[in-house]
């Protein structure tokens, strides 16, 4: 569904991303896990045009990423829960999730998602009208999900949903991921928390200093020597 | 009624001011740039009404309809200044669209005085209709009409903001254009609308400002332009509503001070406000207090 095929980013002269090269079949959860610094982000943002890289491709569904505008990649049927939630601080829940239907036209598919982002999210129904900023931060995860999948997304990339989140809250939106993805959305999720990635995925991803060092399945991953040392302390 | 006949007066200039404030508030929210060339635009606004003016009089057109072209000349202007002059810079350091803004201010203005002189010319009588006497007020067609188009013009301004799709938008970019951009909203088109709608607001007050001071020059935008900057910061920049709130503000004392202060001091009133303002509320009246959770 997704191929990225050896493409290198570069922050002036730093060379942030070296030759990753990494591939998302369809239905499957696979996490991109590395320390802080690795490239994680900047590899989820190469995928979705946040950031163009220099070489490489980026297919997406068939579809060569290089070539569409940015703004249209979400309508191809992938959206991206950026780090940091970066939710509109300034705006309401609901405006929030409109504006993650932005693309979608048809009124009633947009109020149908909204019901059922609610469903799935009962704190954001209650606070609907409260402004995005004054949300607590587990919420603001909730609501920058929740908006990601109002354009009903084929794939979606997650970045550190975990961070900064009570182990409780952790717990609730590892579970929120893997429902997402039992109901049909292929993940691609970029964590530091490693032990929790590896046990919902079904392959992983480890990259250090911008390159992608070890990959396979994420049962094997966690046996592991190296992961266990460098990721799962111990 | 002096007194009552001072605010009216200050209102329509008032509304003058906080019309031009919007496209500076507008395009400092969502580009955070000063765009110091926006006074010029009411420079050129004018100067396009004034020679729309004769060939509607030779087509046998009402002449008001001068205010259309005015609009749609500025609108173009503006997007083509953020195409050509400000995009390009927009990773760039501020300082540099700053100066950048300064210098295409000049340009306008040197471009302006080129083709129509530096000689001031005076603009056509607009409204002719008697002035509305109420008691002892009376309250001039110019005055009425300035303040009540601006306000409609100012709702369906904010209704636009806050309910339409592309006012959304506008405010989805500036609070956060990479996210923005996430949303699949297309972040050029919606800095063109944005430089688009202030520049028409210009347009539209450069024709209400013709109607009290029926003077065009090259050099009209700029104290014109200076004020409502101050307008804008005075309600907070980039806060739509504070534009608004700071240009009737800025409007009465300046009318009020030059009825019962003084004439002369009504510049140095008007900046005074502002320094008083910002020393108690330095985020303007309406400024949001940056305060987020994070």
């Amino acid at each position: 569904m997704l191929k990225v095929d050896n493409i290198n980013v570069f922050y002036g002269v730093i060379h942030a991303i070296k030759n990753v090269s990494l591939e998302v079949k369809e239905g499957e959860i696979v996490s991109l896990i590395g320390a802080n610094g690795a490239g994680k982000t900047s590899t989820l943002q190469a995928i979705s045009g946040m950031l163009k890289p220099k070489s490489g491709s980026v297919s997406f569904m068939g579809e060569d990423l290089n070539k569409v505008e940015s703004y249209d990649i979400l309508k191809m049927g992938m959206a991206h829960v950026p780090e940091g939630r970066r939710v509109f601080a300034g705006m309401s829940v609901k405006e929030n999730l409109e504006m993650g239907a932005y693309t979608r036209k048809d009124q009633n598919e947009i109020n149908d998602n909204l019901e059922r982002v609610f469903m799935r999210f009962p704190r954001l129904l209650e606070r609907k009208k409260q402004l995005a900023g004054t949300l607590s931060g587990g919420e603001q995860q909730m609501l920058a999900i929740g908006r990601a999948i109002m354009s009903n997304p084929k794939m979606l990339l997650l970045d550190e949903p975990s961070m900064g989140l009570s182990p409780l809250l952790v717990k609730e939106i590892f579970s929120i991921i893997k429902e997402l993805n039992e109901s049909g959305m292929t993940i691609l999720l970029v964590e530091q928390n490693a032990k929790k990635a590896l046990s919902i995925s079904n392959r992983a991803y480890v990259l250090e200093t911008g390159k992608i060092v070890l990959e396979g399945d994420a049962k094997e991953l966690m046996e592991n020597d190296a992961v266990k040392k460098a990721y799962l302390g111990g | 009624m002096e007194f009552i006949q001072q605010v009216i007066n200050g209102l329509q200039l008032g509304s003058i001011y906080a019309l031009v404030a919007l496209g500076y508030t507008m395009v400092y929210g969502i580009i955070k740039l000063i765009n110091f060339a926006h006074g010029e635009i009411i420079m050129v606004g004018a100067y396009i009404a004034l020679t729309s003016v004769s060939f509607l009089v030779q087509m046998g057109l009402p002449i008001w309809l001068c205010v259309f072209v005015a609009v749609v000349f500025c609108a173009i202007l503006g997007i083509l200044t953020e195409r050509i002059a400000y995009r390009p810079l927009r990773n760039s350091p501020r300082l540099t669209s700053l100066i950048t803004a300064i210098g295409i201010s000049f340009l306008l203005q040197n471009a302006f005085m080129l083709i129509y002189s530096p000689t001031p010319k005076p603009f056509p009588k607009m409204v002719t209709a008697a002035p509305i006497t109420v008691g002892s007020l009376q309250i001039s067609m110019s005055a009425l009409l300035t303040i009540v188009i601006s306000i409609v013009i100012m709702l369906v301004l904010q209704i636009f903001i806050q309910k339409n799709r592309l006012g959304k938008a506008m405010r989805a970019v500036s609070e956060d254009y990479g996210a923005a951009q996430l949303m699949g909203i297309n972040i050029n088109h919606t800095i063109s609308l944005t430089f688009a709608i202030g520049s028409g607001l210009a347009a539209v007050a450069a024709i209400f400002y013709c109607m009290s001071y029926p003077l065009v020059e090259y050099t009209m935008g700029t104290m014109l332009g200076l004020k409502a900057f101050v307008a804008a910061v005075l309600g907070g920049i980039g806060v739509i509503p504070g534009a608004m709130i700071g240009g009737l503000v800025l409007g009465i004392v300046e009318s009020l001070t030059k009825a019962y202060i003084s004439t002369q001091l009504a510049d140095a009133v008007t900046f005074g406000v502002l320094i008083v303002v910002l020393i108690f509320r330095p985020a303007g009246i309406m400024g949001k207090n940056t305060k987020e959770k994070v």
